[in-house]
Protein backbone atom coordinates (compact mmCIF):
# COMPACT_ATOMS: atom_id res chain seq x y z
CA UNK A 1 0.00 0.00 0.00
CA UNK A 2 1.59 3.32 -1.18
CA UNK A 3 0.98 6.89 0.09
CA UNK A 4 1.91 10.02 -1.71
CA UNK A 5 2.74 12.93 -0.62
CA UNK A 6 3.23 16.00 -2.63
CA UNK A 7 3.87 19.45 -1.38
CA UNK A 8 1.15 22.32 -2.51
CA UNK A 9 3.04 25.11 -4.56
CA UNK A 10 6.02 23.90 -2.63
CA UNK A 11 8.65 26.72 -3.81
CA UNK A 12 5.79 29.26 -2.97
CA UNK A 13 5.04 27.44 0.45
CA UNK A 14 8.33 27.71 1.19
CA UNK A 15 8.88 31.26 0.14
CA UNK A 16 5.91 32.39 2.47
CA UNK A 17 6.87 30.89 5.46
CA UNK A 18 8.71 34.34 6.78
CA UNK A 19 6.66 36.10 5.31
CA UNK A 20 3.42 36.49 6.81
CA UNK A 21 2.26 39.72 4.37
CA UNK A 22 2.91 37.23 1.74
CA UNK A 23 -0.70 34.87 2.67
CA UNK A 24 -3.19 36.14 0.42
CA UNK A 25 -1.12 37.74 -2.08
CA UNK A 26 -0.18 36.50 -5.42
CA UNK A 27 2.88 34.56 -5.66
CA UNK A 28 5.18 33.40 -8.48
CA UNK A 29 8.85 31.37 -8.59
CA UNK A 30 10.67 31.41 -11.65
CA UNK A 31 13.34 29.42 -13.32
CA UNK A 32 17.26 29.50 -13.21
CA UNK A 33 17.94 32.90 -14.76
CA UNK A 34 14.45 34.47 -13.89
CA UNK A 35 13.35 32.84 -17.48
CA UNK A 36 9.75 31.48 -16.84
CA UNK A 37 7.62 30.81 -14.14
CA UNK A 38 7.72 27.25 -12.21
CA UNK A 39 5.75 27.77 -8.92
CA UNK A 40 2.66 29.49 -8.64
CA UNK A 41 0.19 30.31 -5.63
CA UNK A 42 -3.26 29.84 -5.84
CA UNK A 43 -4.14 33.19 -6.11
CA UNK A 44 -1.26 33.27 -9.13
CA UNK A 45 -3.33 30.64 -10.84
CA UNK A 46 -6.44 32.77 -10.42
CA UNK A 47 -5.01 35.67 -12.44
CA UNK A 48 -4.42 33.13 -15.22
CA UNK A 49 -0.56 33.01 -14.76
CA UNK A 50 0.44 29.57 -16.66
CA UNK A 51 3.49 27.15 -15.96
CA UNK A 52 6.35 27.92 -17.47
CA UNK A 53 4.82 31.07 -19.09
CA UNK A 54 8.04 33.16 -19.69
CA UNK A 55 8.61 36.08 -17.59
CA UNK A 56 9.15 38.89 -20.21
CA UNK A 57 5.27 37.66 -21.37
CA UNK A 58 3.76 38.26 -17.74
CA UNK A 59 5.41 41.43 -16.67
CA UNK A 60 2.44 43.70 -17.48
CA UNK A 61 0.17 41.47 -15.54
CA UNK A 62 2.76 41.12 -12.86
CA UNK A 63 2.75 45.30 -12.48
CA UNK A 64 -1.43 45.69 -12.56
CA UNK A 65 -1.86 43.15 -10.09
CA UNK A 66 1.10 43.18 -7.43
CA UNK A 67 2.18 39.80 -8.42
CA UNK A 68 5.37 39.30 -5.93
CA UNK A 69 7.79 37.69 -8.07
CA UNK A 70 10.99 35.75 -6.70
CA UNK A 71 14.36 33.79 -8.09
CA UNK A 72 14.15 30.27 -7.41
CA UNK A 73 16.14 30.05 -3.86
CA UNK A 74 16.96 26.27 -4.21
CA UNK A 75 19.32 26.69 -1.10
CA UNK A 76 15.78 27.25 0.67
CA UNK A 77 14.05 24.64 -0.84
CA UNK A 78 16.44 22.06 -0.19
CA UNK A 79 16.42 22.80 3.44
CA UNK A 80 12.78 22.62 3.82
CA UNK A 81 12.48 19.25 1.34
CA UNK A 82 14.83 17.63 3.68
CA UNK A 83 13.20 18.83 6.73
CA UNK A 84 9.59 17.71 5.39
CA UNK A 85 11.40 14.31 4.52
CA UNK A 86 13.13 13.75 7.80
CA UNK A 87 9.43 14.27 9.45
CA UNK A 88 7.42 11.77 7.04
CA UNK A 89 10.65 8.99 7.92
CA UNK A 90 9.86 9.23 11.43
CA UNK A 91 6.23 8.17 10.29
CA UNK A 92 6.27 5.15 8.41
CA UNK A 93 8.57 1.95 7.74
CA UNK A 94 9.87 2.89 4.28
CA UNK A 95 9.47 5.88 1.80
CA UNK A 96 11.33 6.80 -1.69
CA UNK A 97 11.90 10.59 -1.99
CA UNK A 98 10.46 11.23 -5.78
CA UNK A 99 11.69 14.45 -6.12
CA UNK A 100 12.06 17.97 -4.02
CA UNK A 101 8.38 17.96 -3.03
CA UNK A 102 7.15 14.25 -3.48
CA UNK A 103 7.42 11.03 -1.43
CA UNK A 104 6.37 7.66 -1.69
CA UNK A 105 5.73 6.49 1.36
CA UNK A 106 4.74 2.51 2.35
CA UNK A 107 2.39 2.58 4.88
CA UNK A 108 2.60 1.33 8.51
CA UNK A 109 0.12 -0.77 8.65
CA UNK A 110 -0.53 -2.57 5.33
CA UNK A 111 -4.03 -4.12 5.73
CA UNK A 112 -5.79 -1.21 7.61
CA UNK A 113 -8.60 -0.30 6.66
CA UNK A 114 -10.10 2.85 5.47
CA UNK A 115 -10.90 4.89 7.74
CA UNK A 116 -7.27 3.99 9.06
CA UNK A 117 -5.31 4.65 6.20
CA UNK A 118 -7.75 7.79 5.79
CA UNK A 119 -6.54 8.51 9.31
CA UNK A 120 -2.62 8.20 8.97
CA UNK A 121 -3.20 10.64 5.72
CA UNK A 122 -4.80 13.25 7.80
CA UNK A 123 -2.13 12.72 9.93
CA UNK A 124 0.79 13.49 7.76
CA UNK A 125 -0.78 16.23 6.28
CA UNK A 126 -1.66 17.64 9.95
CA UNK A 127 1.77 17.18 11.04
CA UNK A 128 3.88 18.81 8.23
CA UNK A 129 1.02 21.70 8.95
CA UNK A 130 1.81 21.99 12.18
CA UNK A 131 5.60 21.19 12.65
CA UNK A 132 6.80 22.70 9.17
CA UNK A 133 3.73 24.70 8.12
CA UNK A 134 4.22 23.35 4.73
CA UNK A 135 0.29 22.17 2.87
CA UNK A 136 0.55 19.26 1.82
CA UNK A 137 -2.25 16.39 -0.43
CA UNK A 138 -1.81 12.52 0.33
CA UNK A 139 -3.02 9.75 -2.34
CA UNK A 140 -3.25 6.44 -1.30
CA UNK A 141 -3.62 3.35 -3.32
CA UNK A 142 -2.43 -0.41 -3.87
CA UNK A 143 -0.03 1.10 -6.78
CA UNK A 144 2.07 4.37 -7.21
CA UNK A 145 0.38 5.28 -10.56
CA UNK A 146 -2.80 5.18 -8.34
CA UNK A 147 -1.10 6.77 -5.69
CA UNK A 148 -0.27 9.47 -8.08
CA UNK A 149 -3.94 10.14 -9.31
CA UNK A 150 -5.73 9.67 -5.57
CA UNK A 151 -3.19 12.63 -4.89
CA UNK A 152 -4.43 15.07 -7.94
CA UNK A 153 -7.84 14.03 -7.01
CA UNK A 154 -7.27 15.24 -3.66
CA UNK A 155 -5.35 18.47 -4.92
CA UNK A 156 -8.39 19.45 -7.39
CA UNK A 157 -11.15 18.49 -4.64
CA UNK A 158 -11.34 20.74 -2.27
CA UNK A 159 -13.92 18.55 -0.11
CA UNK A 160 -11.77 15.27 0.01
CA UNK A 161 -9.89 17.66 2.75
CA UNK A 162 -6.56 16.99 1.13
CA UNK A 163 -6.85 13.22 1.53
CA UNK A 164 -7.56 10.57 -1.16
CA UNK A 165 -7.62 6.89 -0.65
CA UNK A 166 -8.32 5.02 -4.44
CA UNK A 167 -8.06 1.35 -2.68
CA UNK A 168 -11.91 0.60 -3.78
CA UNK A 169 -12.09 -0.19 -7.16
CA UNK A 170 -15.61 0.92 -7.51
CA UNK A 171 -14.58 4.43 -6.11
CA UNK A 172 -11.83 4.50 -9.29
CA UNK A 173 -14.61 4.11 -11.79
CA UNK A 174 -15.87 7.85 -11.75
CA UNK A 175 -12.65 9.74 -11.45
CA UNK A 176 -11.27 7.48 -14.49
CA UNK A 177 -14.08 8.05 -16.59
CA UNK A 178 -13.52 11.73 -15.96
CA UNK A 179 -10.31 12.20 -16.12
CA UNK A 180 -7.48 12.50 -19.27
CA UNK A 181 -5.44 9.73 -20.49
CA UNK A 182 -2.58 12.38 -20.30
CA UNK A 183 -2.65 12.67 -16.56
CA UNK A 184 -1.36 9.11 -16.02
CA UNK A 185 2.04 9.04 -14.21
CA UNK A 186 4.23 8.00 -17.29
CA UNK A 187 1.94 9.01 -20.25
CA UNK A 188 3.87 11.56 -21.63
CA UNK A 189 2.67 13.86 -25.11
CA UNK A 190 3.40 11.82 -27.70
CA UNK A 191 2.32 8.39 -26.12
CA UNK A 192 -0.99 10.11 -24.79
CA UNK A 193 -1.33 11.03 -28.83
CA UNK A 194 -0.96 7.88 -30.04
CA UNK A 195 -3.31 6.70 -27.40
CA UNK A 196 -6.13 9.33 -28.55
CA UNK A 197 -5.41 7.81 -32.24
CA UNK A 198 -6.38 4.08 -30.74
CA UNK A 199 -9.60 5.61 -29.41
CA UNK A 200 -8.05 5.76 -25.82
CA UNK A 201 -8.97 9.02 -24.26
CA UNK A 202 -9.85 8.31 -21.07
CA UNK A 203 -7.88 7.00 -17.77
CA UNK A 204 -11.01 4.57 -17.91
CA UNK A 205 -10.25 3.49 -21.61
CA UNK A 206 -6.88 3.06 -20.62
CA UNK A 207 -7.83 0.86 -17.42
CA UNK A 208 -9.70 -1.81 -19.53
CA UNK A 209 -7.42 -1.99 -22.30
CA UNK A 210 -5.79 -5.44 -23.09
CA UNK A 211 -2.18 -5.02 -21.35
CA UNK A 212 -1.27 -7.72 -23.81
CA UNK A 213 -2.46 -4.52 -27.09
CA UNK A 214 -0.36 -2.37 -25.40
CA UNK A 215 2.67 -3.86 -24.90
CA UNK A 216 2.88 -4.58 -28.29
CA UNK A 217 1.87 -1.43 -29.25
CA UNK A 218 3.95 0.71 -26.68
CA UNK A 219 6.31 -0.74 -24.09
CA UNK A 220 6.11 -2.87 -21.23
CA UNK A 221 6.27 -0.03 -19.08
CA UNK A 222 2.83 1.05 -20.24
CA UNK A 223 1.48 -2.36 -19.65
CA UNK A 224 2.66 -2.22 -16.54
CA UNK A 225 0.63 1.18 -16.10
CA UNK A 226 -2.58 -0.55 -17.33
CA UNK A 227 -1.97 -3.20 -14.21
CA UNK A 228 -1.51 -0.67 -12.04
CA UNK A 229 -4.24 1.11 -12.73
CA UNK A 230 -6.08 -2.03 -11.91
CA UNK A 231 -4.71 -2.18 -8.67
CA UNK A 232 -1.72 -4.77 -9.14
CA UNK A 233 1.64 -2.46 -7.66
CA UNK A 234 4.38 -3.19 -10.44
CA UNK A 235 6.71 -0.54 -9.58
CA UNK A 236 8.12 -0.54 -6.55
CA UNK A 237 9.81 1.83 -4.32
CA UNK A 238 12.80 3.18 -6.49
CA UNK A 239 11.32 2.30 -9.37
CA UNK A 240 9.00 4.16 -11.76
CA UNK A 241 7.71 4.41 -15.70
CA UNK A 242 8.93 7.75 -16.32
CA UNK A 243 11.73 10.56 -16.55
CA UNK A 244 12.26 12.22 -13.35
CA UNK A 245 12.28 15.84 -12.45
CA UNK A 246 14.85 15.52 -10.35
CA UNK A 247 17.34 12.34 -9.77
CA UNK A 248 17.76 11.07 -6.21
CA UNK A 249 20.16 8.93 -4.97
CA UNK A 250 19.90 8.43 -1.09
CA UNK A 251 20.27 5.23 1.11
CA UNK A 252 20.89 4.62 4.83
CA UNK A 253 23.73 2.77 5.40
CA UNK A 254 23.51 -0.90 6.69
CA UNK A 255 25.97 0.79 9.65
CA UNK A 256 26.80 4.35 10.85
CA UNK A 257 29.76 5.96 8.76
CA UNK A 258 32.46 8.39 10.66
CA UNK A 259 35.48 8.48 8.15
CA UNK A 260 35.50 10.74 5.44
CA UNK A 261 36.85 8.29 2.58
CA UNK A 262 33.70 6.02 3.48
CA UNK A 263 31.44 8.44 3.19
CA UNK A 264 32.62 10.11 0.18
CA UNK A 265 32.69 6.56 -1.42
CA UNK A 266 29.38 6.12 -0.34
CA UNK A 267 28.55 9.73 -2.17
CA UNK A 268 30.39 8.80 -5.41
CA UNK A 269 28.31 5.53 -5.66
CA UNK A 270 25.45 7.30 -5.47
CA UNK A 271 26.37 9.67 -7.86
CA UNK A 272 27.71 7.16 -10.29
CA UNK A 273 24.23 6.04 -10.42
CA UNK A 274 22.31 9.11 -10.60
CA UNK A 275 24.56 9.96 -13.56
CA UNK A 276 23.29 6.33 -15.12
CA UNK A 277 19.93 7.47 -14.58
CA UNK A 278 20.44 10.66 -15.81
CA UNK A 279 21.79 9.21 -19.16
CA UNK A 280 19.31 6.89 -19.86
CA UNK A 281 16.78 9.31 -19.20
CA UNK A 282 18.67 11.16 -22.18
CA UNK A 283 18.98 13.91 -19.81
CA UNK A 284 21.72 16.75 -18.37
CA UNK A 285 21.86 18.47 -15.26
CA UNK A 286 22.95 21.74 -14.21
CA UNK A 287 22.97 21.65 -10.41
CA UNK A 288 24.11 18.77 -8.20
CA UNK A 289 22.95 18.60 -4.25
CA UNK A 290 24.94 15.92 -1.69
CA UNK A 291 23.13 15.78 2.08
CA UNK A 292 24.41 13.78 5.00
CA UNK A 293 23.08 12.88 7.75
CA UNK A 294 23.41 11.46 11.54
CA UNK A 295 20.28 8.92 12.56
CA UNK A 296 16.87 10.40 13.61
CA UNK A 297 16.53 12.53 16.31
CA UNK A 298 15.09 10.03 18.81
CA UNK A 299 18.50 7.93 18.56
CA UNK A 300 21.40 9.06 21.59
CA UNK A 301 23.55 10.31 19.21
CA UNK A 302 24.31 14.14 18.46
CA UNK A 303 22.39 15.19 15.66
CA UNK A 304 23.98 16.70 12.17
CA UNK A 305 22.73 17.76 8.94
CA UNK A 306 23.65 19.46 6.18
CA UNK A 307 23.44 19.72 2.01
CA UNK A 308 25.20 21.63 -0.41
CA UNK A 309 24.67 22.53 -3.81
CA UNK A 310 27.65 22.92 -6.67
CA UNK A 311 26.46 24.40 -10.07
CA UNK A 312 28.27 22.71 -13.07
CA UNK A 313 29.91 24.98 -15.47
CA UNK A 314 28.04 23.36 -18.39
CA UNK A 315 25.15 21.12 -18.40
CA UNK A 316 26.38 17.53 -18.61
CA UNK A 317 25.76 13.86 -17.91
CA UNK A 318 29.70 13.07 -17.93
CA UNK A 319 30.22 11.08 -14.45
CA UNK A 320 33.57 12.77 -13.76
CA UNK A 321 32.16 16.04 -13.78
CA UNK A 322 29.22 15.20 -11.17
CA UNK A 323 31.49 13.26 -9.09
CA UNK A 324 34.07 15.96 -8.99
CA UNK A 325 31.06 18.79 -7.67
CA UNK A 326 29.29 15.91 -5.45
CA UNK A 327 32.82 15.79 -3.80
CA UNK A 328 33.33 19.31 -3.36
CA UNK A 329 29.68 19.75 -2.11
CA UNK A 330 30.59 17.00 0.10
CA UNK A 331 33.51 18.63 1.24
CA UNK A 332 32.02 21.94 2.12
CA UNK A 333 29.06 19.97 4.54
CA UNK A 334 31.21 16.93 6.18
CA UNK A 335 32.46 17.39 9.87
CA UNK A 336 34.43 14.95 11.68
CA UNK A 337 33.31 13.66 15.00
CA UNK A 338 29.49 12.12 13.77
CA UNK A 339 28.08 8.94 13.40
CA UNK A 340 26.58 9.45 9.50
CA UNK A 341 23.40 7.40 9.13
CA UNK A 342 22.39 8.77 5.52
CA UNK A 343 23.87 10.14 2.30
CA UNK A 344 22.25 11.33 -0.98
CA UNK A 345 23.15 13.05 -4.28
CA UNK A 346 20.13 14.70 -6.09
CA UNK A 347 20.92 15.81 -9.72
CA UNK A 348 18.46 18.85 -10.70
CA UNK A 349 18.09 21.56 -13.18
CA UNK A 350 17.53 18.75 -15.69
CA UNK A 351 17.07 18.81 -19.61
CA UNK A 352 16.95 16.95 -22.63
CA UNK A 353 20.44 16.49 -23.87
CA UNK A 354 19.62 18.55 -27.10
CA UNK A 355 18.16 21.20 -25.74
CA UNK A 356 20.86 21.76 -23.23
CA UNK A 357 22.07 25.45 -24.17
CA UNK A 358 25.53 24.86 -26.02
CA UNK A 359 28.59 26.16 -24.81
CA UNK A 360 27.21 29.02 -23.04
CA UNK A 361 29.92 28.56 -20.08
CA UNK A 362 31.90 26.91 -22.23
CA UNK A 363 34.54 29.80 -22.34
CA UNK A 364 35.30 28.52 -18.72
CA UNK A 365 36.65 24.95 -20.13
CA UNK A 366 38.56 26.60 -22.87
CA UNK A 367 40.43 28.78 -20.09
CA UNK A 368 41.92 25.62 -18.49
CA UNK A 369 43.02 24.38 -22.16
CA UNK A 370 44.55 27.11 -23.46
CA UNK A 371 45.62 29.51 -21.00
CA UNK A 372 47.56 31.66 -23.03
CA UNK A 373 44.73 32.59 -25.57
CA UNK A 374 42.88 33.39 -22.61
CA UNK A 375 45.32 36.00 -21.12
CA UNK A 376 45.12 37.26 -24.53
CA UNK A 377 41.13 37.91 -24.29
CA UNK A 378 41.53 38.98 -21.25
CA UNK A 379 44.18 41.96 -21.53
CA UNK A 380 41.86 42.86 -24.93
CA UNK A 381 38.77 42.90 -22.86
CA UNK A 382 40.43 45.14 -20.03
CA UNK A 383 42.32 47.37 -22.75
CA UNK A 384 38.53 48.94 -22.82
CA UNK A 385 39.45 49.46 -26.90
CA UNK A 386 37.05 46.66 -27.40
CA UNK A 387 35.49 42.95 -26.58
CA UNK A 388 36.28 39.80 -27.69
CA UNK A 389 34.19 36.74 -26.81
CA UNK A 390 33.92 33.23 -27.91
CA UNK A 391 31.49 32.42 -30.58
CA UNK A 392 30.04 29.37 -27.90
CA UNK A 393 29.53 31.88 -25.90
CA UNK A 394 26.47 32.89 -28.01
CA UNK A 395 25.76 36.45 -28.09
CA UNK A 396 24.43 37.13 -24.76
CA UNK A 397 27.27 38.31 -22.87
CA UNK A 398 26.47 38.20 -19.28
CA UNK A 399 25.52 34.21 -18.76
CA UNK A 400 25.76 34.17 -15.18
CA UNK A 401 22.89 33.31 -13.50
CA UNK A 402 20.10 36.32 -13.15
CA UNK A 403 18.40 35.67 -9.96
CA UNK A 404 17.11 39.63 -9.14
CA UNK A 405 14.20 38.40 -6.92
CA UNK A 406 16.71 35.96 -4.72
CA UNK A 407 14.87 35.63 -0.65
CA UNK A 408 17.18 34.81 1.65
CA UNK A 409 18.48 32.13 2.63
CA UNK A 410 16.36 32.04 6.14
CA UNK A 411 16.86 28.18 7.15
CA UNK A 412 21.22 27.95 6.56
CA UNK A 413 22.72 31.32 6.63
CA UNK A 414 23.10 33.14 9.85
CA UNK A 415 23.35 36.81 8.14
CA UNK A 416 20.09 35.56 6.67
CA UNK A 417 18.08 34.71 9.63
CA UNK A 418 14.07 35.81 9.69
CA UNK A 419 13.74 38.68 12.05
CA UNK A 420 10.75 38.94 14.80
CA UNK A 421 9.74 41.92 16.60
CA UNK B 1 1.86 -6.66 8.02
CA UNK B 2 3.92 -4.19 7.41
CA UNK B 3 7.35 -4.45 5.57
CA UNK B 4 10.56 -5.02 7.56
CA UNK B 5 12.98 -1.91 6.22
CA UNK B 6 15.60 -3.01 4.55
CA UNK B 7 17.37 -0.11 3.32
CA UNK B 8 21.00 -0.90 3.27
CA UNK B 9 23.97 -0.07 1.34
CA UNK B 10 24.26 -2.14 -1.90
CA UNK B 11 27.62 -4.62 -1.50
CA UNK B 12 29.92 -5.01 -4.14
CA UNK B 13 31.77 -8.26 -3.80
CA UNK B 14 34.52 -9.20 -6.01
CA UNK B 15 34.17 -12.32 -8.50
CA UNK B 16 36.25 -14.87 -6.78
CA UNK B 17 39.08 -16.89 -8.47
CA UNK B 18 36.97 -19.88 -10.24
CA UNK B 19 40.27 -21.93 -10.41
CA UNK B 20 41.18 -21.44 -6.50
CA UNK B 21 45.01 -20.50 -7.72
CA UNK B 22 45.63 -18.53 -4.69
CA UNK B 23 43.27 -16.92 -2.47
CA UNK B 24 44.28 -13.38 -0.78
CA UNK B 25 44.85 -12.91 2.85
CA UNK B 26 43.83 -9.54 4.69
CA UNK B 27 46.24 -8.00 6.09
CA UNK B 28 45.75 -5.48 8.61
CA UNK B 29 47.33 -2.29 8.64
CA UNK B 30 46.43 -1.46 12.48
CA UNK B 31 49.28 -1.83 14.59
CA UNK B 32 48.73 -4.50 17.72
CA UNK B 33 48.87 -3.27 21.46
CA UNK B 34 51.61 -3.88 23.56
CA UNK B 35 51.73 -3.85 27.18
CA UNK B 36 49.02 -2.05 29.11
CA UNK B 37 46.26 -0.16 27.74
CA UNK B 38 45.37 3.74 28.55
CA UNK B 39 43.53 3.85 31.76
CA UNK B 40 41.58 6.67 30.25
CA UNK B 41 41.00 4.70 27.01
CA UNK B 42 37.30 3.75 28.18
CA UNK B 43 36.37 7.19 29.86
CA UNK B 44 36.90 9.10 26.45
CA UNK B 45 33.62 11.02 25.48
CA UNK B 46 32.39 12.54 22.70
CA UNK B 47 33.10 16.27 22.92
CA UNK B 48 29.96 18.41 24.28
CA UNK B 49 27.48 19.67 21.68
CA UNK B 50 25.50 22.90 22.14
CA UNK B 51 22.67 20.88 19.64
CA UNK B 52 22.08 18.50 21.17
CA UNK B 53 21.54 20.55 24.17
CA UNK B 54 19.36 23.27 22.74
CA UNK B 55 17.38 21.68 20.19
CA UNK B 56 15.27 18.62 20.30
CA UNK B 57 13.85 18.18 17.28
CA UNK B 58 16.44 19.57 14.60
CA UNK B 59 13.83 18.91 11.58
CA UNK B 60 11.66 21.13 12.99
CA UNK B 61 14.24 24.06 14.54
CA UNK B 62 15.30 27.11 13.06
CA UNK B 63 16.98 30.34 14.00
CA UNK B 64 15.07 33.80 14.23
CA UNK B 65 16.79 37.47 15.51
CA UNK B 66 14.92 39.58 17.70
CA UNK B 67 14.31 43.34 16.95
CA UNK B 68 13.18 45.95 19.62
CA UNK B 69 12.50 45.40 23.41
CA UNK B 70 9.09 44.13 23.71
CA UNK B 71 10.67 40.87 25.33
CA UNK B 72 12.72 42.32 28.09
CA UNK B 73 11.30 41.97 31.19
CA UNK B 74 11.38 38.29 29.14
CA UNK B 75 15.25 38.45 29.39
CA UNK B 76 15.22 38.92 25.41
CA UNK B 77 17.35 41.40 24.08
CA UNK B 78 17.24 43.47 20.98
CA UNK B 79 19.90 41.47 19.07
CA UNK B 80 19.31 38.23 20.75
CA UNK B 81 19.03 34.55 18.82
CA UNK B 82 15.81 32.79 19.48
CA UNK B 83 15.78 28.86 19.11
CA UNK B 84 12.28 28.27 17.61
CA UNK B 85 10.66 24.93 17.50
CA UNK B 86 7.81 23.80 15.32
CA UNK B 87 7.21 20.53 16.57
CA UNK B 88 6.34 21.72 20.38
CA UNK B 89 2.65 22.15 20.88
CA UNK B 90 2.23 25.76 22.93
CA UNK B 91 1.79 25.93 26.39
CA UNK B 92 0.76 28.80 29.01
CA UNK B 93 3.55 30.89 29.44
CA UNK B 94 6.11 29.92 26.64
CA UNK B 95 7.53 32.20 24.82
CA UNK B 96 6.33 31.86 20.80
CA UNK B 97 7.00 32.91 17.63
CA UNK B 98 3.62 34.39 16.19
CA UNK B 99 2.41 35.68 12.59
CA UNK B 100 -0.05 38.40 13.71
CA UNK B 101 -1.19 40.42 10.57
CA UNK B 102 1.57 40.56 8.04
CA UNK B 103 4.53 40.41 10.45
CA UNK B 104 6.64 37.85 12.67
CA UNK B 105 6.53 38.47 16.17
CA UNK B 106 7.60 36.74 19.52
CA UNK B 107 5.27 36.91 22.46
CA UNK B 108 4.40 34.96 25.32
CA UNK B 109 1.56 32.71 25.16
CA UNK B 110 -0.83 33.10 27.55
CA UNK B 111 -4.46 30.82 28.06
CA UNK B 112 -6.07 32.25 31.22
CA UNK B 113 -7.58 34.31 32.13
CA UNK B 114 -7.99 34.66 28.37
CA UNK B 115 -6.31 33.61 25.29
CA UNK B 116 -3.78 36.04 23.93
CA UNK B 117 -0.22 36.82 23.43
CA UNK B 118 1.26 38.98 25.63
CA UNK B 119 4.36 41.56 25.02
CA UNK B 120 6.43 41.55 28.04
CA UNK B 121 7.05 45.23 28.38
CA UNK B 122 4.80 47.16 29.50
CA UNK B 123 4.99 49.50 26.67
CA UNK B 124 3.47 47.49 24.07
CA UNK B 125 -0.07 45.60 24.24
CA UNK B 126 -1.35 42.24 23.99
CA UNK B 127 -2.69 40.84 21.45
CA UNK B 128 -6.20 38.49 21.80
CA UNK B 129 -6.26 35.23 20.39
CA UNK B 130 -9.93 34.77 18.56
CA UNK B 131 -11.29 33.91 15.69
CA UNK B 132 -10.97 37.55 14.36
CA UNK B 133 -7.80 38.31 14.32
CA UNK B 134 -5.74 36.19 12.25
CA UNK B 135 -2.82 34.01 14.51
CA UNK B 136 -0.36 31.73 13.41
CA UNK B 137 1.84 30.33 15.62
CA UNK B 138 5.23 29.24 14.53
CA UNK B 139 6.69 27.78 17.29
CA UNK B 140 7.83 27.82 20.63
CA UNK B 141 11.14 29.11 21.94
CA UNK B 142 13.36 26.99 23.41
CA UNK B 143 16.53 29.09 24.25
CA UNK B 144 17.81 32.37 23.87
CA UNK B 145 21.23 33.01 22.81
CA UNK B 146 22.36 36.56 24.31
CA UNK B 147 26.26 36.91 23.85
CA UNK B 148 27.81 39.03 26.35
CA UNK B 149 30.61 40.54 24.58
Amino acid sequence: MFALVDCNNFYVSCERLFRPDLRRRPVVVLSNNDGCVVARSQEAKDLGIKMAVPYFQIRALIERHQVVVFSSNYTLYADISTRVMLVLEEMVPDMEVYSIDEAFLRLPDERAPLEERLEFGHKVRERLRCWLRIPVCVGIAPSKTLAKLANSAAKRDVASGGVVDLCDPHQREYLFAHTEVGEVWGVGRRTRDKLHAMGIRSVADLAHASPERIRRRFSVNLQRTVYELNGQPCFGLESSPTNKHQIICSRSFAQRITDFAELREAVCTYTVRAAEKLREQGQVASQVTVFIRTGAYSSNERHYSNAAQRRLDFPGNDTMALVGAATSALQSVWRQGYRYAKAGVMLSDLCPQQEAQPGLFDHTSAQRHNPALMQAVDALNRSGGGKIWFGSQGIKEDWRMKRAHLSPAYTTRWEDIPVVT
Amino acid sequence: MSAPKTVALEVFTPILNPDKSHCSIPMYADHVEAGFPSPAQDYVDQCMDLNELCIRHPATAFFVRVKGDSMLEGGIYDGDILIVEGSLDPRHGDIVVACIDDSLTVKRFELHPEPRLAPMNRAYQPVAINPDNEINIVGVVTNVIHPLR
